[in-house]
């Protein structure tokens, strides 16, 4: 609050309204719906509810296919954020070193920032087709019959190098800004110390960029476990099969399609712990960040 | 001479080797986003039969405007309503629906919270801002519960206002205007400028750079969601480009000769107004999703 603030008082709470009527309708009562129905088995026909306790939540602990998804989430999450980070800090420090065509390499590393997952996926599917696909007769012409939506690996494969492709624009974006934040004093005294570009990536630039890759990486943790549910659900062409699959992804399936509501709901309480954790850990970060910056 | 000279002109060329490398890189990063892009683009200009027969190719074709015609009113669904035209509309109404409705809602609580003195303003801001903790995503199901208990299936209401339930722009803007000095509202306050006119004729003029960057940001994030459309419309008349993507997937599974050139055109359209915009309007958008961060 500001100290000249003013003090009319029906305004601010008029001005208030919308944002908090709209946050207790679909936030709040849905979060605490979905809290509540994890302790109880729905009627898959609707036809009413039975109390169960955690039975949801030791069903899903005991269930072995939970837990495998839960393992390729996991490899998928960690493949997603270490490639898509590694590859938009390279791109990142090569653009802030040119100075020529600067700016075009900056539009052309960005612009997929603006395709929507789904639509990334779709692309997958024309790069990785069963017959014609230029990535598919890539993977041919080294002997790998790459067959998307049949092999699991191949699948798997798939759907973290789309992941990636579509992620890299963001992290780039902040690491390029994270790059051009540094000041040119620092640099030149890095410049005068250090004879090598490598020695002063390692030394200067690295531990400066170091707040910018925290931030980053809890950003695509977030990014892998949730956002991804639509390059998944088209590259497997909403056909899970024995297709890999993640956390969100099974949440989906199993409350939409299979209508097990109890189940469905404990997976994502399951999943809300796991991003309240993720986002307590973040804010932890950031104040570190204020402290030392 | 000679000898000053010398010293020079091997770092001089190590200094333009590294550079060539820098934009060896740099070229293969962008060949890396670009490609596919190109690709979807080349079988948009052929016809279906050559896209079977021979895979993309490095010539453009000239079926450019046929393919152009049936992805926009040519329908693939049961109730033929799912035009291209009609997806392009319904994503527009959701992308800038939902970027009006987030900014407005956004900057009206902002102001709120750090303008006024408010008895419950502690409470208002935990309210609001634990809502930045959890997407969309793990409360999916009794969102829809809700939605369809309000009998909001299949409406632009329905499709729009539960995506706003997330505080986004409310924190961007509450930073945003912390940053405003406070002499402004002082000043304001002796020239006998109510709190309305204060929020109008300075407040909003004030943050215009803010607000087009907010504005970007999120006309992208609406114009791309996926989830929340593909369950909350279940008729074609409302589907967006980006939520009909399943559907023209699907079709390609199907028994009659795929429609590359018509999926791939749609998918092209449903690119394009993000992708240009982001281009367009780059500082801005940089800056917007920079500073958000803070």
């Amino acid at each position: 609050m500001k100290r000249a603030g003013f003090s009319t008082r029906w305004l601010p709470i008029l001005l208030l309204v919308p944002q908090l009527a709209i946050i207790a309708i679909f936030f709040y009562w849905p979060a605490v719906h979905a809290v509540q129905s994890s302790f109880y088995l729905q009627d898959p026909f609707g036809f009413g509810s039975t109390y169960v306790g955690v039975d949801n939540y030791a069903d899903l602990a005991n269930s072995g296919e939970y837990l495998k998804i839960a393992r390729f989430t996991l490899i998928f999450t960690v493949l997603v954020t270490f490639f898509s980070l590694g590859l938009a800090l390279l791109l990142a420090v090569k653009a802030d070193n040119v100075i020529r065509g600067a700016r075009s390499y900056r539009t052309l590393l960005m612009w997929v920032y603006a395709v929507a997952p789904p639509v990334a996926g779709f692309i997958g599917l024309i790069m990785f087709n069963q017959s014609w696909g230029p990535l598919t007769e890539l993977a041919r012409s080294v002997g790998w019959d790459f067959k998307l939506g049949v092999n699991f690996n191949d699948t798997a494969t798939a759907m973290v190098l789309v992941s990636v492709w579509k992620q890299v624009p963001v992290n780039f974006i902040f690491f390029l800004s994270g790059l051009q934040s540094i000041p040119k004093a620092v640099r030149e005294a890095a410049l005068i110390d250090n004879r090598s570009a490598t020695g002063r990536f390692w030394d200067v630039t690295f531990p400066l960029l170091a707040p910018t890759g925290f931030f980053l990486l809890i950003i695509n943790i977030t990014y892998a476990l949730f956002d991804t549910f639509g390059i998944i659900d088209t590259l497997v062409k909403g056909e899970p099969g024995n297709n890999p699959m993640t956390l969100v992804y099974k949440v989906y399936v199993d409350g939409f399609r299979g209508n097990d509501l109890g189940g469905s709901s404990a997976q994502s309480v399951v999943l809300m712990v796991l991003v309240l954790a993720l986002t307590v850990f973040q804010f932890r970060l950031i104040e570190r960040r204020i402290h030392y910056t | 001479m000679t000898d000053m000279t010398q010293p020079v002109t091997p770092r001089k060329t190590r200094i333009r080797w590294s550079a060539l490398a820098d934009h060896a890189v740099l070229i293969l990063g962008s060949l890396f986003m670009l490609i596919p892009l190109l690709v979807v683009l080349q079988t948009t200009t052929t016809t279906d039969i050559d896209t079977i027969k021979h895979g993309p190719q490095l010539v453009l074709g000239d079926q450019f405007g046929e393919n152009l015609n049936k992805a926009m009113f040519k329908a693939s669904g049961f109730s033929g309503e799912n035009t291209g035209t009609s997806m392009l509309m319904n994503s527009m109404i959701l992308g800038l629906g939902f970027a009006l409705g987030k900014i407005v809602i956004g900057m009206m609580a902002a102001y709120a919270l750090v303008y006024f003195r408010l008895r419950f303003a502690t409470l208002a801001f935990w309210l609001i801002f634990t809502t930045l903790l959890l997407p969309l995503e793990v409360r999916i199901l009794p969102s829809y519960e809700i939605a369809q208990k309000m009998g909001l299936l299949n409406t632009y209401t329905g499709l729009i206002v539960p995506l706003i339930a997330s505080a986004t722009a409310t924190f961007f803007f509450r930073q945003y205007f912390r940053s405003v000095p406070e002499e402004l509202v002082e000043a304001a306050r002796i020239d006998g400028a109510g709190p309305i006119k204060f929020f109008v004729d300075i407040l909003v003029p004030l943050s215009q750079t803010m607000i087009a960057a907010m504005f970007i940001i999120m006309f992208v994030f609406g114009w791309n969601q996926y989830l929340w459309p593909t369950m909350i419309t279940t008729e074609e008349s409302m589907y967006t480009l980006v939520r009909g993507i399943k559907q023209i997937t699907q079709d390609l599974e199907g028994t009659n000769i795929p429609e590359y050139g018509r999926a791939n055109m749609l998918a092209l359209i449903a690119i394009l107004p993000p992708v240009a915009v982001v281009i367009f309007f780059q500082s801005w958008f940089v800056k917007g999703l920079t500073e958000s961060d803070k």
